[in-house]
């Protein structure tokens, strides 16, 4: 393969080009109540060039691999009609690697008769619940080869694992509708998704209880987030908005996220990296070959990098970090991050609440989402907080806030840094991307919460 | 594709092959300027087999072997769920024009041409505005061969251009945008320059609003992103299947204001959309939801509809996976009021353009709550500028059980939804004290 790709790169009058050949098999299961809805296996084979010629891209995705030559020949072409400048791209080493996939229980080696039977336990558990109505379960797993060769003479082949499953359990009553939700996930160990019996129990009877919550009112409230949702907040608040591409053909928007601003206290640190292992985003190189690092986006509350592919890092005259992912062969690579959290401080959950008068502690992600200045997320469970002490269950609420003055109102970071694998990003229509995110319980001042 | 058939037949009672061989032209602008020329092409081959009354399913993207497909389906159908439907036989379609030969004529100098000639317009309205654009266009052609006798097989070709702005002034960020999609070539693009324009006029200058219960419009893009989520869970056949749809016993019952009319269609002429069929060949047809508030139908595929002792009603919709209920166009009935109109009737209100968020909320309970993030404040009848950091949270069935007017003019948002503005009399509206 390695001589193919060599071979369908020579020849091309381009500043730089690539090929990235993907071939996966996927199992999905999805419940709805008792009902299995389906399984099913889906096998792909595909492509995709992109070439770069003076400052301009062209891309060609395909599933037809035969003729490699003749693609890269019409991505050049149209990379042709596009540039019109100098190309920037940052240099880096053409490696030439093979990485496999490790994982202590693989799904390929789990029959799909025991993967079915412990959907069926898990749906049995929240459907014996009283007033569940229904559920649903979603399990995926995929292995995926992807084969990477550059016109700089990188070769990569990296094989990759991924589970997920979600489940959601429906509760209702008098016309009432209120669910809870559990996602997880791993680089293709099944163990992680096993054993969860306790978990998923609690999780219907806690549906069952929202029945009978009140709703939030809405309005400004001193909040306490939980490590998931904290994670979420990582991710969605802070995080896109250190993704380079947003920012890197804008002059006002590197104005506001020039590297030295301070936006927080010295206790927040924010992290990406593909370099942090045996996490849903881990990964040895991205998908310009680049190798995945670890990267402090804020430290001690100042800003410090950002994620960047080869491009916006040559643009911005930074290094590029190794966060260029495409979500499968249909795609070019866009700036993605990878394993995002917070690091761990000292303050103690107790402590954390405990000088709180009125208050809200938000736990548990429902979903998220941004708009580069505002952000919104969803707690999937509330809880008042009298008096320094969790009281009232609430129906779950949606926060939302601008970044620069959140980041400013966050006054006090836990010392339980967990990390959270069920999540999916989505951007620039490529979506479920793989990644993790992780914080301790953090509290922020003067937070939107919707409600009544 | 026949051969994958007649394998599958030898060992399945039956059996249905679904390909989609797409090609598309996506051409991308990116702080104004063009970035990426792109073609996409791809091929997907699905099988879906019924063998002792169970389903088995398997897809393939790109090329695979025939026997290599079916061992896969044959697999899954061991455990597969029980099948309660037959493959639908030959069937008369509805004739629905949905290919227009012109795309082919259009090139990619015209497509370059187009964008840059819509980013300018912006520019020129807006000159620190940051714009990105896409124009796309492409064709897919779609084949449905059963063991009963189906074999139908449609042409469909589609345009899209679209646009989104930002505009940066110190930690204040306005976000505009707006998208149009046909089945014919969009060669003019002064629609998608008009309504960016208008949202730019109208967010001129930012005001402040209260934090209390309030009149809210909703505008054709507002009902997009606020109201719609909620009501395509709650008339999807399988969760009213599965009993978690607040509209599960409500057929018949007036559950919404009369004004209000919501129907599916996936027979209007040229809309991206639309079809002849299903992607399990059920013709397709135009299905009431909504009759003057009263819960008409719901939308099904060919497996929960026997499921729920009903007919298909031709959604059954596939994304790489079984079919599963899914709208084609939604079209909410207008009304007999102008939006300036209903601007007048307001003291103090709201204007909601995009809400973002919303369908984070428990939309199979109807609720719903996001920021706005492009919204603007009505005062004594009057728009008087953009509202920030301000979120907004209700129910859609409180919230369209009672309507105070309905839009008399209906637009088209994202190809998939055509609306008119919603006008409502009081909707919790939260903001940032100072």
């Amino acid at each position: 393969m390695q001589d193919e790709l060599g071979d369908a790169l020579k020849g091309h009058s381009a500043d730089y080009i690539e090929i990235r050949l993907e071939e996966s098999q996927a199992t999905r299961i999805v419940y709805r109540g008792e009902r299995l809805e389906e399984i099913g296996k889906t096998s792909s084979l595909g492509g995709n060039v992109r070439a770069l010629v003076k400052g301009g891209w062209g891309f060609v995705s395909f599933n037809d691999i035969a003729k490699l030559q003749d693609k890269v020949e019409l991505a050049v072409k149209q990379a042709r009609l596009v540039g019109k400048e100098n190309s920037k791209f940052s240099p880096t080493e053409p490696i030439v690697d093979v990485v496999t996939a490790e994982a202590k229980k693989e799904p390929r080696t789990v029959p799909l008769a025991s993967k079915k039977q412990l959907l069926n336990e898990y749906s049995d558990i929240i459907l014996s619940t009283p007033k569940i109505q229904t559920s649903n379960i979603g399990y995926y797993d995929s292995q995926r080869k992807i084969t990477f060769a550059n016109s700089a003479g990188a070769y990569i082949e990296q094989n990759k694992l991924d589970l997920s499953l979600r489940l959601t359990a429906i509760a209702t009553e008098d016309g009432q509708v209120q669910q809870i939700g559990l996602s997880l996930g791993s680089q293709g160990d099944f163990f992680t998704i096993e054993g969860l019996q306790g978990q998923i129990r609690e999780m219907a009877q806690r549906a069952v209880r929202l029945l009978s919550a009140p709703q939030a009112k809405g309005g400004e409230y001193t909040v306490v987030l939980d490590p998931v949702l904290a994670g979420v907040f990582a991710h969605e608040a802070f995080g896109h908005l250190s993704e380079a591409d947003f920012v890197y053909e804008n002059k006002r928007l590197q104005d506001i996220m020039v590297l030295g601003r301070k936006f927080s206290g010295k206790h927040l640190n924010i992290i990406d990296g593909a370099a942090v292992h045996g996490l849903r985003g881990s990964y040895k190189y991205d998908d310009e070959g680049v190798p995945g690092t670890k990267t402090y986006l804020i430290r001690e509350g100042i800003l410090e990098n950002r994620l960047h592919s080869r491009e916006t890092a040559a643009k911005m005259g930074e290094k590029p970090t190794g966060n260029a992912r495409a979500l499968n062969y249909r795609f070019p690579p866009i700036v993605r991050m990878t394993n995002t959290f917070i690091e761990p401080g000292s303050v103690s959950f107790e402590d954390m609440l405990s000088d709180i008068k009125e208050g809200i502690y938000v736990k548990d992600w429902y979903g998220g989402t941004t708009s580069l200045e505002m952000f919104t997320f969803s707690a999937a469970e509330a809880y008042t907080i009298h008096n320094g002490k969790l009281a009232e269950l609430l129906r779950p609420v949606v926060l939302s806030g601008n970044v620069f003055t959140t980041l400013s109102n966050i006054d006090a970071i836990g010392n339980d840094l967990q990390m959270n694998q069920g999540g999916g990003c989505g951007k620039g229509g490529q979506s479920p991307l793989p990644v993790s995110n992780g914080s301790p319980h953090i509290r922020i001042r003067r937070c939107i919460v919707g409600g009544n | 594709m026949e051969e994958i058939l007649s394998q599958a037949r030898k060992i399945a009672t039956q059996a249905e092959v679904f390909q989609v061989f797409s090609k598309s032209t996506p051409v991308h602008f990116e702080a104004d300027r063009l970035k990426q020329i792109q073609t996409k092409e791809s091929t997907s081959t699905a099988l879906r087999l019924i063998k002792n009354g169970k389903i088995g399913f398997a897809q393939a993207n790109g090329s695979i072997k025939p026997e290599t497909l079916v061992n896969m389906a044959t697999e899954t159908c061991q455990f597969g769920a029980p099948a309660k439907f037959d493959f639908p036989g030959s069937k008369v379609y509805p004739q629905i024009d949905i290919f227009d030969a012109q795309i082919d004529e259009v090139t990619i100098d015209n497509m370059v041409e187009l964008g840059e000639q819509l980013i300018a317009a912006i520019k020129q309205h807006t000159p620190d505005i940051m714009c990105e654009a896409s124009v796309t266009k492409g064709n897919a052609s779609v084949r449905i061969i059963n063991s009963e006798g189906a074999k139908v097989s449609y042409n469909k070709s589609f345009f899209d251009l679209s646009l989104g702005g930002v505009l940066i002034q110190d930690d204040d960020m306005l976000f505009v945008g707006e998208s149009q999609s046909s089945c014919h070539p969009i060669l003019d693009f002064k629609t998608v320059a008009e309504e960016v324009t208008r949202q730019l006029e109208l967010a001129r200058n930012n005001v402040s609003i209260s934090t209390r219960p309030m009149p809210v419009i909703f505008t054709p893009r507002g009902v997009a992103s606020a109201l719609i989520a909620p009501l395509v869970t709650a008339f999807n056949g399988k969760v009213v299947l599965d009993g978690a749809s607040p509209l599960k016993n409500k057929q018949g019952k007036q559950v919404f204001d009369e004004k209000f009319s919501l129907w599916d269609d996936a027979t209007l002429p040229y809309q991206i959309a639309s079809c002849p069929c299903d992607d399990e060949g059920v013709p397709s047809q135009q299905t009431p939801l909504v009759d003057h508030g009263v819960v008409s139908h719901f939308l099904y595929d060919l497996q929960t509809a026997a499921l729920a002792n009903t007919q298909s009603t031709g959604n059954g919709n596939r994304q790489g996976s079984l079919p599963t209920p899914c709208p084609s166009s939604l079209i909410i009935e207008e009304g007999d009021v102008s939006f300036w109109d209903m601007v007048k009737d307001i003291k103090e209100g709201l204007i909601i353009d995009q809400l973002m968020g919303a369908e984070q909320g428990n939309i199979l309970n109807g609720d719903f709550s996001g920021n706005v993030l492009l919204g603007y404040k009505v005062e004594g009848g009057k728009i008087t500028g953009r509202v920030k950091d301000t979120m907004v949270s209700g129910n859609v069935y409180q919230l369209l059980r009672q309507l105070e007017a309905i839009g008399r003019e209906t637009r088209w948002v994202g190809g998939l939804l055509r609306t008119p503005c919603l006008y409502c009399s009081s909707l919790s509206v939260a903001t940032k004290a100072g």
